[in-house]
Order: C-alpha cells, then structure tokens, then sequence
C-alpha cells in the first residue's frame, strides 16, 4: 500500500513540475516576440529618433534631416477625430445594451458590435472611402477618422456595457426611489459610477486604432507638408512609415524605424493610462 | 406588566391609532411577479405620525408590499399590480400620477446601505435635491444638507468631512447618509425595508432613536426581521404571511395578545 501510494504521489508532481514548468515557457516565448521588436526597433531606429524628427517637415530622400512632426500631429488629429465620432457613440450604444439587455433589438446590436469588431480594418477603410473620399473627390483626414471611429465603437460599446452592467443594481434603484427618471438615473449615477471602467476602454479602443494603416491608406492618404485641415489629405505616423519603409532609400528607412518607435511609444502611454484608469476604479470598488 | 394593565395599554394604543388620521390607505392590494403572486388582497391604513411595523418570514411579500407604497414595485419587468394606494386621499395608482412625483413624496431606504459611490458625503445628500428643482421648487442646498444630516443625527460625525467620498463613512453612518438623502426631500411619508439588517448594534440603537425622533413629523412604515425591534419603534405591527396581512393590530396588543394562531405561531418562534 505504501509504496503504490508513494509511487503515485511522486507522479503527480513530476506531471505537476512539467506541466509548470511548460506554462514558464510558453509564457517566455509569448514576451519574445515583443523583446525582438523592441529590440529591434531600438537598433535601427533609434539614430533617427533626433530633434529634427519632432520638429520637421518630411524632406526629399538624400537630403538629409528632415522629420515627421506633420505625421505625429496628424494622427493626434484623426486619432482625436475618430474620438469624437466613436467614443459617443459607443457609450451610448453601451448603455442601452445593459439598460436592455434582453430586448430584441439589444441582442441585434450587441450581434452587430461583435461583427464589426472582428471587421478587417481595410474593409473599414474602403467603407469610409466609399461614404467619405468618393462623394468629396479627394481623400481627407475626416475619412480617415470616420474608418478608425467606426472601428472604436465596438470595443468603446462593449466595455461601456460590461461597465454598466457591474453597477449593482441597488444604486439605480435608490437614484430611482428618490425620484430620478431613467434617463436621469443613467447618466447622473450610473454612469460616473461605471466612467472608470469605460475611460479604459475608451484608451483600449484609442491604442488599437492609433496604429491602424490599411484604413488609412485610402482615406487621409498622406501628406507632405503641414496640413490641420479635416478636409484635406493629412499625414499620420502609421502611413509615413508604411510609405518611407517601401521606399528604396536608405534615410527614409531609417525614419521610418523612428516612426515605428514614436508609434508604440505613444500606444504604450495610451495603455498605461488605461491601467492607472483601470486601477483606480478598482481601488474604488473595492473600498 | 399584568394583564389588566397591558389590557388598557393595548386598548389605549388603538384607540389613538384610530384618532389618527390615514396619511396612506392600501385597499385591496395584489402584487405579482410574473406568475409569483407576491401580495395577496392586502388592505391597510396607515396613520399620520405613526410607526407602522410590517414583519414576517422571509418571503412572504414584505418588501413587495413596501414597494408597493412607492411605485418602485413596478420598476422590476415582470411586475403586476392591482388595487388602491391612497397618498392623502389620492390613487397613487391613477393613470395621471406621475411614479416619480410619487417617490418625492414616499421616500426609501434600503437593507444595505446605497451611498452613490461617486459622490461626496454632501453630494450624496443633495442628489434628489436636483430633481426638486427641476420641477421648480426653490431649495437652498447647503441649508437642507444640513437639516437632513441633523435630522439623520449624523451631523456632529461628518459636519468637518462633507467633501469626502460616502464611501470613507462607516457602514452604520453611511445607512444614515442614506436616511438623510432621502429626509433632505422633506418626503411626508418614509419606507425603510430592513434599515438594519447590515449595522451592528450601536448603530442599530441610533437608527430606532432616529426612527422614534421621526415620528414626531413624519409617517414611517419600516420592515424588519426583529421583533424586538418592532416591538420598541412602532405604534402598530401587520403581520404578513405567504403574501397575505394575517394580522394588523396595535404593537402592543400584537406582542403580547396576538389575535391569530399564526401570528402566535411565528412572535413565539415556532415557525418562520
Ligand atoms: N424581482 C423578483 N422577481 C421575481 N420574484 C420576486 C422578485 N422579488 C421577489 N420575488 C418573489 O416575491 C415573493 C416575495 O418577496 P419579498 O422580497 O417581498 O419577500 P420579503 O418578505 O421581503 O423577504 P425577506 O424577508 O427575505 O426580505 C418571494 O416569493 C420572492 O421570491
Ligand atoms: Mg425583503
């Protein structure tokens, strides 16, 4: 008895040990891609990243210098753009979602916010290039920020929903006894009470779209020189490096390498935004 | 007490009740839950500046039945209702009331306690006040902040931390924060479902005084599981039963002369 008994327990943890042990190294594996990257882009871009690439204007390949300043402010604005096209209404979609969770139409919506969520970002750009750049006759940063706000609405709609839906109940229902309409209850109690929650899914939503290009490439295009105008081709970080690193010049891929830094800086910042955002609502709750 | 002298106490008792006149008037009352018939033909007064006491098991419809009072019944999807429930005279039923102009004037307060999270220990205290003054009532906000967390014997704990977040009062003092938030609408008439239930017993002590020290200006209906509670706050006691009021008689009459088996039944611990 004693030795079958050992016997099987020393099974168990060598399964045990390598299973673990398995786990440690699908987790490494998983980071390396991202190291590589970083690495990577750190050695080949970092030269470019310089003073100049912040503050100029493109310039002509083998000149020498030159920036981006036109691309980082461009997706700034497209970026701030398509925030104020998705962001509303992704909210808004999401507080319907969870004040009517059963209806027919909600199960509909919710089913349409999952679809485009799994859209292939081009498609969303051929979509704004239909509505937007083939009525206009040109293409235009406001293109570009109705593809990539299209593209936040699903994500900002869901996690607005998931938000609201963890608000107990007990609080609507004491808005409500004191005399609060529905509407009232929503946006005065409901929503500050979710707002920590959904201003993470909203920085989410912002991380993914602000390195999209395939939407980009047929709506605002690009563009050379300054441009803030909603109406016209603008420049954007994700297109200077698409177009600079299909380029056969050696400077341009340099910038584009910089680009790519500047890119997922900015992405990283978005994120850890969104987790300071995130932990301090859940410093809140649990209090 | 001897008998003859709970006898004219319980006699005494009644007798006021029935001086008293009805600020509601629950007649003929059905409530239900889709299939779930809640409260079943409930008929009720309950007089002016009076504690009613509703006890019973856990169950058996007292929270419907409160909910009833407010129109907050009718707030859950599944929910029917039929029957009376007059407010000074009036069908808080009838088609061209308006539920939330109902809840202004019977104010609520829960089991657990709801601080709005968000909110300030003040701004938990004024969050109806927009609501009066988008019907365009005049209210002086820090004067009926005050008032109400005076009136909730919450004043002297928080009159230096108003700012604060409700969360950072304790569970006892935030059940207060909730009376007090619903004392600054000035309502005529107060529904507490179980305001006790989460305190400890100091807590628990402040509440029955601050109960008691509410009768003196307005009508309290309050549900509890405790007899001893019911027994010290209230003028008179219902007492529910899978959905039905088998007994509406003066507290002191109820507790010690119950005037059904069943209400014998269950004040003396055998079933619920
Ligand atoms: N939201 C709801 N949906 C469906 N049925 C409900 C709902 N709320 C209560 N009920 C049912 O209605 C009946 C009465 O419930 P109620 O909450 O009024 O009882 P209670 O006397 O307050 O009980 P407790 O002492 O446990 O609070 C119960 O059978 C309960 O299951
Ligand atoms: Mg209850």
């Amino acid at each position: 008895m004693r030795s079958v008994a050992s016997r099987t327990s020393f099974r168990r943890r060598f399964v045990n040990g390598l299973m673990l042990g398995l786990t440690y190294v699908a987790a490494g594996v998983a980071t390396l891609p991202l190291l590589f990257v970083l690495v990577y882009l750190l050695a080949k871009g970092v030269s470019a990243v310089n003073w100049s690439y912040f503050t100029s204007l493109p310039r002509p390949p083998g000149m020498g210098g030159g920036g981006a300043a036109n691309a980082i402010v461009g997706t700034l604005v497209i970026v701030a753009g398509a925030s104020v096209m998705g962001v509303p209404i992704g909210i808004g979609a999401g507080i319907y979602l969870a004040e009517r969770k059963g209806a027919p139409l909600a199960v509909f919506v919710r089913f349409l916010a999952d679809v485009l969520n799994g859209l292939p970002s081009i498609v969303m750009g051929i979509f704004a290039w239909e509505l937007v750049v083939v009525p206009m006759g040109h293409f235009s940063a406001l293109a570009g920020a109705l593809a990539l706000g299209a593209m936040m609405i699903p994500t900002v709609t869901r996690t607005t929903e998931e938000m609201v839906r963890v608000v107990p109940s007990t609080l609507r229902e004491a808005a409500l006894a004191l005399g609060y309409t529905r509407w009232r209850t929503s946006l005065r109690i409901v929503l500050p009470t979710a707002l920590a929650g959904i201003v993470t899914g909203v920085l989410v939503a912002l991380a993914r779209v602000a390195g999209e290009t395939a939407p980009l490439l047929f709506t605002a295009f690009g563009n050379d020189f300054w441009s803030l105008s909603l109406n016209q081709p603008m420049n954007a970080l994700p297109l200077q490096i698409f177009n600079y690193a299909i380029s056969p010049y050696d400077d341009w891929h340099a910038q584009a390498f910089a680009g790519a830094l500047v890119l997922i800086a900015l992405v990283l910042i978005i994120s850890l935004l969104a987790r300071a955002a995130t932990g301090r609502g859940f410093a809140r709750a649990s209090e | 007490m001897p008998a003859s002298e709970a006898l004219a106490r319980a006699r005494a008792d009644a007798a006021d009740l029935a001086a008293q006149p009805a600020r509601m008037e629950v007649r003929e009352l059905n409530a239900h839950f889709g299939v779930v018939h809640a409260v079943k033909d409930v008929s009720m007064p309950i007089p002016e500046k009076r504690v009613t006491a509703v006890i019973g098991p856990s169950g058996c419809g007292k929270s419907t039945f409160l909910r009833t009072l407010n129109r907050m019944h009718e707030t859950v999807p599944t929910a029917r209702i039929s029957g009376t429930v007059l407010l000074d005279g009036q069908d808080i039923y009838a088609p061209a009331v308006d539920p939330v102009s109902v809840r202004r004037h019977v104010g609520m307060v829960f089991q657990r306690p709801t601080a709005f999270p968000t909110k300030s220990v003040r701004g938990n205290v004024a969050a109806g006040l927009g609501v009066l003054r988008s019907v365009g009532e005049r209210v002086d906000v820090d004067e009926r902040v005050e008032e109400a967390l005076r009136r909730a014997a919450l004043w002297d704990e928080v009159k230096d931390r108003l700012d604060v977040s409700a969360l950072e009062l304790s569970g006892g003092q935030q059940q207060r924060l909730c009376i007090a938030r619903a004392l600054a609408m000035n309502p005529g008439v107060l529904l507490l479902d179980e305001p006790t239930a989460s305190l400890d017993p100091l807590s628990t002590e402040k509440v029955e005084d601050l109960v008691r020290q509410l009768r003196e200006d307005i009508t309290v209906v309050m549900v509890t599981h405790n007899m001893e509670q019911a027994a010290r706050v209230s003028d008179q006691t219902g007492f529910f039963l899978h959905g039905e009021l088998v007994e509406l008689s003066p507290t002191s009459q109820l507790f010690t002369r119950p005037g059904d088996t069943r209400t014998e039944a269950y004040i003396t611990g055998r079933f619920g």
